[in-house]
């Protein structure tokens, strides 16, 4: 993760699209001045950013069952559920399910785990709008590259 | 069974939080019920799963957006039941349904 930068997902592990399935890896920083303030004396990752962790692991899944022909943008997070302490140095995996691919928006099911405890899970809805330049594409293109996104998933039909 | 009217009506008043009694064949649901676009997102999601189809509400937006459609046609609720129908009887006459 890369805090600074609201980079939360590392990879890839597993993109699934004919079961339209994701499973992502997103390591929680050892140190932060996030958790200097949450808490002081009790660092844990804030619910917000688990839940954008989430959001983001089902935004590549949507990025690849519609072959980057549109960008996902958050719209709707229902049924957050923040169920347990997600301390510095965790390693997350998210996974995240397409529930439905509407005409502009599509909805998700994402778990996020500390091993095998759920320590998260939301149901997220996005709109889905064109890239709104060549220069937005580019940049999602680069960070699919380096989180690893199989993009022989997408090509090779 | 249920009128499509009455299966969207129940999942406006559901989702959107409006008496049931309010929501009628005639109403708006823009202009009379104020349903925002992102509401909408949550109405389309469910009607989409209840009757089984895929609203084409990006081609509907855009018809009204090039003046060949009125938003009286996707919007009142009787006309949007009617749109439903249209859409589930397709869907069943489709090869392989």
């Amino acid at each position: 993760m890369d805090l600074d930068y609201f980079k939360l997902i590392d990879r890839i592990v597993d993109l699934n699209l004919d079961e339209k399935k994701i499973t992502v890896e997103a390591q929680v920083p050892a140190a932060h001045t996030i958790f200097e303030g949450h808490f002081p004396g009790f660092p844990i990752m804030p619910g917000v950013l688990l839940t954008e962790a989430m959001a983001q692991s089902s935004g590549w899944l949507i990025l690849g069952v519609m072959k980057f022909e549109r960008m996902p943008f958050l719209a709707i997070v229902k049924e957050a559920k923040m169920r347990g302490f997600v301390p510095p140095g965790t390693l997350l995996t998210i996974e995240a399910k397409l529930e439905h691919e509407g005409s502009g928006f599509a909805v998700t099911k994402a778990k996020g785990r500390a091993g095998k405890d759920l320590k998260c899970s939301a149901e997220i809805t996005f709109g889905l709008a064109p890239f709104p330049d060549a220069s937005m594409r580019g940049y999602m293109d680069a960070m699919a590259a380096k989180i690893g996104f199989p993009l022989q998933a997408i090509t090779n039909d | 069974m249920s009128s499509t009217f009455d299966q969207i009506a129940n999942i406006i008043a559901e989702t959107c939080d409006i008496p049931r009694d309010t929501i009628k064949p005639e109403s708006h649901a823009i202009d009379d019920l104020g349903i925002d676009s992102l509401d909408f997102l949550d109405i389309a999601f469910a009607i989409d799963k209840a009757f089984g189809i895929k609203m084409p509400l990006e081609k509907w937006t855009q018809e009204v957006n090039d003046g060949k459609a009125t938003t009286e046609q996707y919007f009142v609720l009787q006309n949007l039941a009617d749109r439903i129908d249209e859409l589930v009887a397709a869907k069943n006459a489709a090869p392989g349904a």
